[in-house]
């Protein structure tokens, strides 16, 4: 009888390494630019505590694998059968009380191992004490974009956060408190911090101490609805001289343009108000992001966009075209209109 | 030497009319035809579910895609998700343990036949209505159809105020409705286990595969009731105002997260069980050797099986419930690692020492072997909480259910269809097809699940409709997409040579393999008796005692 | 070609397994047990939670009586089931009618104090988190009496036309498990509800 198999096995560690080698190129170098997401090229303490666990982990596990994969594919290749075989069964082995406990007892101490390393790390991240100069922010989850909320500097922004550099010299930490509005939501900014989830009556805090300037990218990791995928985040981490800037234009009222131009007579007659907010006008909706500085902004609706005139008329016209089931309506306004809001909305600094 | 088998009816000389025939199948309360009934019905929402997969897969083959809108796409994997689990996964396993328990511990039947019928009906009957969702759930103007709340549907996504119309509700319902057939088939298992074994059969005795089985149906009873309670709870919130899970009443959507994962990690365990219960039927017999170190088998898997039961906040790490819960949940999720790898280890012992023949359903086993290995270690690293908060909702969980799920289970599956399709249908399945088979998935696995650990190392999170450029996950995705194919084409070779060696295949005989547990005693396919007598038996292997004589297995146990 | 079915030597054992209804219907009430688990989990964890609304001990009434009732038909039930296996038929029809009885009147226990919290307390399902969790515990607890006694006037009628004999003993005995399971559930909601929330 033929086995056909035996040969073919020999195929199975060349792909594995195949494998494993393009997958070590997208580690290699934490700073790669095309990986501003990558969970191994840490910025923040609680990134920094997860990458240190997290290679550990992968020692042991690969320690593990490298051990039974050894054996497993030796006693493929050993024990096949051969072509030339004496018909006889080979020696029936019941079992063996000592290797079975020696099977136990090893693996139960890298357990020990594992879980003591891992108990370390989660005291660490999540048994901090808020320090007296930490910015506080407070974050609310919305279907489908973030509001900012910081009550000790009276900022309300959304969508794109923006915290200060943390020194080693003089530490700034990034406390954030995480609520919902609506559905559960998740605040993932890999380089900055593991998840944590914004789940409506069950507050949640996190926090972050940017070790570098730039700007990190993530988005909500938690299915919240329709547009969940373009929930993004944007966290601008700056020094402290351009956070204290920011903060002092995000807490002016609105440069509003000309109080009786077009447009923002548009804005103030139709439904806007409802939603959003306006510092220093009559717009206090608090459904929609607060746009009081919104040409401050990179991007619009949470990112699905970069903020240009020509998508910000876009997306005002029909939003569904930018982010289909945004919960924003289509304003049904004609052309002249939407050049006029616009316009107006482009005044707000 | 008796020639008392008795072939299906439907291949003997006069034809009855098609009415009657699917009258018989449709009232049956044979435990085997019941058997191959759920197994059929699995293979079909295997291809729908496959199609939603493939659906899903082209949709993220590139950043920015348009294939399908994000409504649609919401509705893709929560259908997916839920078929696979419910309607494909539970029912073939079903399926196995129904065909094979009563033969393999020397009974005629199941223990209660009209509950055996009544469960199978009700777990169909709820995949219909999931489906129907597709016709039936029009709600208002764009709340959809087939619900789009992720197969573990969260509150409070799944409130009326999120979920506009009825999607979720035949979501809810229809999984409330097979719910009862798997309790009832649970019931049934344990039952047949503990009552029907044949003379000398004693539960140390029993097969793994009746083991592994029964503690799966243990888990079946003590973890699909916990998800029965909460969507009861659910239902109450939408239909009659109640507050279980509204969060502007004061309630808590951490609770349904609770309830449905105390269910949803044992469940995965009623997968992974009778998986392991193929493997450990398979592995010994090509390799020429009994199982080694049976007791500690047992005992593992009752481990397991306990273990299993405290673990579940292990999917609530990045929620919010504090670092006490998170450390606890850490430590009984790495516990229970230990029986697990106990298990793999028995499994290589097997092997060692043997004379291995490398025949289609040993191939599966083989391939199962090392990726359940990397199953289990990305399983270990998910299980480190802070590397969790990074990792989880990422592709990189998606990766290793899948690796576990398809790698794993679906793996063994494979090796039990090609192992026990002779005894099922009196024929051999064509090796060459087989073989073709599982190359070809093979393939496929490893190039959609090894690269999709990548994007979730690199940040990109489940369940989005499409991915920004310029993170580095394009290349990935694409090579990821690409495997799907190739485990497509290895499905439809998979049921293109069932269909064909059903109908072509030489005859099988009794004991194709020379194996050693009671089913390989009768005739294939077995008569609907199973046993002109009822045997008594002294040994886990009771036709290597009578093979040889010399040498029975009940010297040494 | 063989389809022989290998034959395996038969020496004479003792063989003697559990019996399946008993083994069944412990597997059906730890399934039963599983779901009333989580119920009163959700109830105790939501006990002092509702925002607004009647709270416990505004609005119930320990059901002394009625618990009285339902406990005490566990007690006819066994008796009845004893009867049976002496063959003492007639004892075991008027203990089993006692137990229906007991049992109809504990539902109509219920009835009455719920149409008391909806129409005179204003406590309904939707009222508050209070309302929902008791409702449904207590209902889905009321729902397995009624399927119970179904079941038992089932066995009523048959007892009547003379169907039921010493050889069903084995059934009644399954059942009667059935009706202890759900008076055990009552204690342990009884003093969920009564006792603890209040």
């Amino acid at each position: 009888m033929r086995s056909r198999g035996s040969n073919n096995w020999r195929v199975l560690p060349l792909q594995i390494v195949v494998c494993v080698c393009g997958s070590a190129q997208a580690f290699a170098d934490p700073a790669l630019p095309w990986s501003p997401t990558n969970i191994f090229a840490p910025a923040s303490t609680p990134a920094k505590s997860i990458f240190g666990l997290s290679l550990f982990v992968l020692a042991v596990t690969a320690g593990i694998f490298l051990v039974v994969f050894s054996l497993l594919a030796y006693s493929v290749v050993k024990f096949r059968k051969r072509k030339v075989d004496d018909g006889r069964e080979p020696p029936q082995v019941f079992g063996s009380n000592q290797v079975e406990l020696a099977w136990t007892v090893i693996p139960i101490l890298i357990v020990v191992a594992l879980f003591m390393a891992t108990a370390r790390v989660i005291a660490g991240v999540q048994r901090t004490t808020r320090p007296d100069n930490a910015i506080e922010v407070i974050a609310i989850g919305h279907q489908f974009w973030w509001e900012y909320r910081y009550p000790a500097l009276g900022v309300v922004t959304a969508n794109e956060l923006h915290v200060p550099l943390s020194g080693d010299n003089h530490p700034t930490p990034t406390f954030i408190r995480l609520l919902s509005a609506d559905t559960d939501h998740s605040f993932w900014v890999p380089r900055l911090a593991g998840k944590t989830d914004l789940i409506p009556n069950h507050p949640n805090s996190m926090w972050i101490d940017p070790h570098q300037t730039g700007l990190y990218l993530g988005q909500c990791a938690q299915y919240c609805g329709t547009q969940h995928a373009k929930m993004l985040l944007r966290v601008y981490v700056q020094s402290r001289d351009e956070f204290s800037r920011w903060v002092w234009q995000q807490s002016q009222p609105s440069h509003a343009g000309d109080r009786a131009s077009e447009g923002r007579r548009i804005f103030e007659s139709t439904a806007c108000i409802n939603c959003h907010t306006v510092a220093g006008t009559i717009a206090h909706g608090r459904f929609g992001p607060d746009l009081t500085h919104l040409m401050s902004r990179d991007t619009i609706a949470a990112g699905a966009t970069t903020n240009t005139p020509q998508h910000l008329r876009q997306w005002i016209r029909s939003p569904d075209t930018v982010k289909p089931g945004s919960l924003m309506p289509a304003m049904q306004l004609n052309d002249q209109e939407l050049d006029a809001l616009t316009g107006y909305l482009a005044t707000l600094r | 030497m008796s020639t008392d088998s008795i072939a299906w009816p439907s291949t003997t000389a006069e034809s009855r009319p098609l009415v009657d025939r699917l009258h018989e199948w449709i009232t049956t309360v044979d435990h085997k035809r019941l058997g191959i009934l759920y197994i059929v019905y699995a293979l079909l929402f295997l291809v729908i579910g496959g199609i939603e997969a493939t659906v899903i897969r082209i949709q993220l083959i590139r950043p920015h895609n348009d294939f399908v809108s994000p409504q649609v796409f919401n509705r893709m994997f929560t259908m997916h998700g839920t078929t696979m689990i419910f309607f494909v996964v539970m029912p073939v396993l079903f399926g196995f343990a129904n065909y094979l328990i009563p033969l393999m511990i020397g009974a005629r039947d199941m223990s209660f036949p009209r509950l055996n019928a009544f469960s199978f009906w009700m777990t169909a009957f709820g995949g219909l209505l999931l489906y129907f969702s597709l016709v039936g759930a029009n709600g208002l103007y764009g709340a959809g159809n087939a619900p789009d709340v992720g197969w573990f549907a969260y509150a409070p996504l799944t409130s009326r105020t999120f979920s506009l119309g009825h999607s979720t509700d035949f979501w809810t319902l229809a999984l409330l409705v097979s719910g009862f057939g798997s309790i009832g088939t649970a019931i049934n298992i344990v039952a047949t286990v503990l009552c029907m074994r044949c003379p000398g059969m004693t539960l140390a005795k029993m097969p793994l595969f009746a083991w592994l089985n029964f503690v799966m149906a243990g888990l079946v009873i003590l973890a699909v009731s916990p998800l029965t309670a909460a969507q009861i709870m659910l239902l109450v919130d939408r239909y009659l105002g109640g507050h279980f899970f509204d969060t502007q009443a004061g309630g808590s959507a951490v609770i349904w997260m609770h309830f449905f994962w105390i269910f949803g990690h044992p469940e995965v365990y009623v997968l992974v069980l009778p998986a392991f219960a193929f493997a450990s039927e398979i592995i010994p017999v090509f390799s020429r050797k009994p199982i080694f170190g049976y007791s500690v088998m047992v005992g593992a898997t009752v481990a397991i099986g306990f273990i299993s039961m405290s673990v579940w906040a292990h999917h609530m790490f990045t929620v919010g419930m504090g670092p006490n819960a998170n450390t606890f949940f850490v430590l009984s999720t790495m516990a229970i690692a230990v029986p697990t790898g106990i298990k793999i280890f028995n499994w290589l012992a097997t092997i060692w020492g043997g004379k291995i023949e490398f025949k289609t359903p040993m191939l599966f086993c083989i391939a199962f072997l090392f990726q359940f290995l990397v199953a289990g270690l990305t399983g270990v690293m998910l299980s480190a909480a802070p590397f969790d908060w990074q990792l989880g909702n990422s592709y990189f969980v998606v990766a290793h259910f899948h690796y576990v799920i398809v790698g794993g289970i679906l793996f063994t599956l494979f090796g039990a269809f090609y192992y026990w399709f002779p005894k099922m249908s009196g024929r051999m399945y064509s090796e060459t097809l087989g073989i073709l088979h599982f190359w070809l998935f093979f393939i496929g696995f490893h190039l959609t699940f090894d690269f999709m650990h990548i994007p979730g190392l690199l940040g990109m999170p489940r369940r989005i409709y499409t991915y920004e450029p310029g993170r580095g996950w394009d290349t990935w995705n694409l090579i990821v997409t690409i495997g799907v194919f190739f485990q497509a084409a290895g499905i439809l070779v998979f049921l293109g040579n069932l269909l064909w060696s059903y109908f072509r295949g030489k005859a099988a005989g009794t004991d194709p393999w020379d194996a050693w547990t009671l089913e390989w005693s009768t005739s294939s396919p077995p008569p609907a008796y199973n046993f002109s007598v009822i045997p008594t038996v002294h040994s886990r292997r009771p036709l290597w005692d009578v093979k040889h004589p010399d040498d029975p297995d009940w010297k040494y146990e | 070609m063989n389809t022989t079915s290998t034959t395996l030597p038969r020496p004479e054992l003792e063989w003697e397994l559990p019996a399946r209804g008993r083994v069944g219907m412990c597997a059906l009430i730890t399934a039963e047990a599983a779901i009333f688990t989580i119920f009163v989990v959700a109830y105790l964890f939501y006990v002092g939670k509702s925002l607004r609304g009647p709270v416990p001990k505004d609005v119930l009434r320990v059901p002394i009586f009625y618990t009285i009732c339902l406990l005490s038909s566990s007690l006819t039930i066994h008796a009845a089931a004893k009867a049976l296996r002496r063959a003492s038929v007639r004892s075991f029809g008027i203990m089993w009618s006692a137990t229906i009885a007991l049992g109809a009147t504990f539902l109509y226990g219920t009835a009455t104090e719920w149409h008391r919290l909806i129409y005179h307390d204003g406590l309904t399902i939707s009222t508050n988190l209070f309302g929902t969790t008791y409702y449904s515990l207590v209902g889905l607890h009321g729902f397995h009496v009624v399927v119970g006694l179904m079941c038992l006037c089932a066995v009523m009628a048959f007892t009547l036309v003379g169907a039921v004999k010493q050889e069903h003993a084995e059934r009644i005995d399954v059942l009667s498990l059935y009706w202890h399971f759900v008076d055990a559930v009552w204690i342990v909601v009884f003093t969920v509800v009564y006792v603890i929330g209040r």
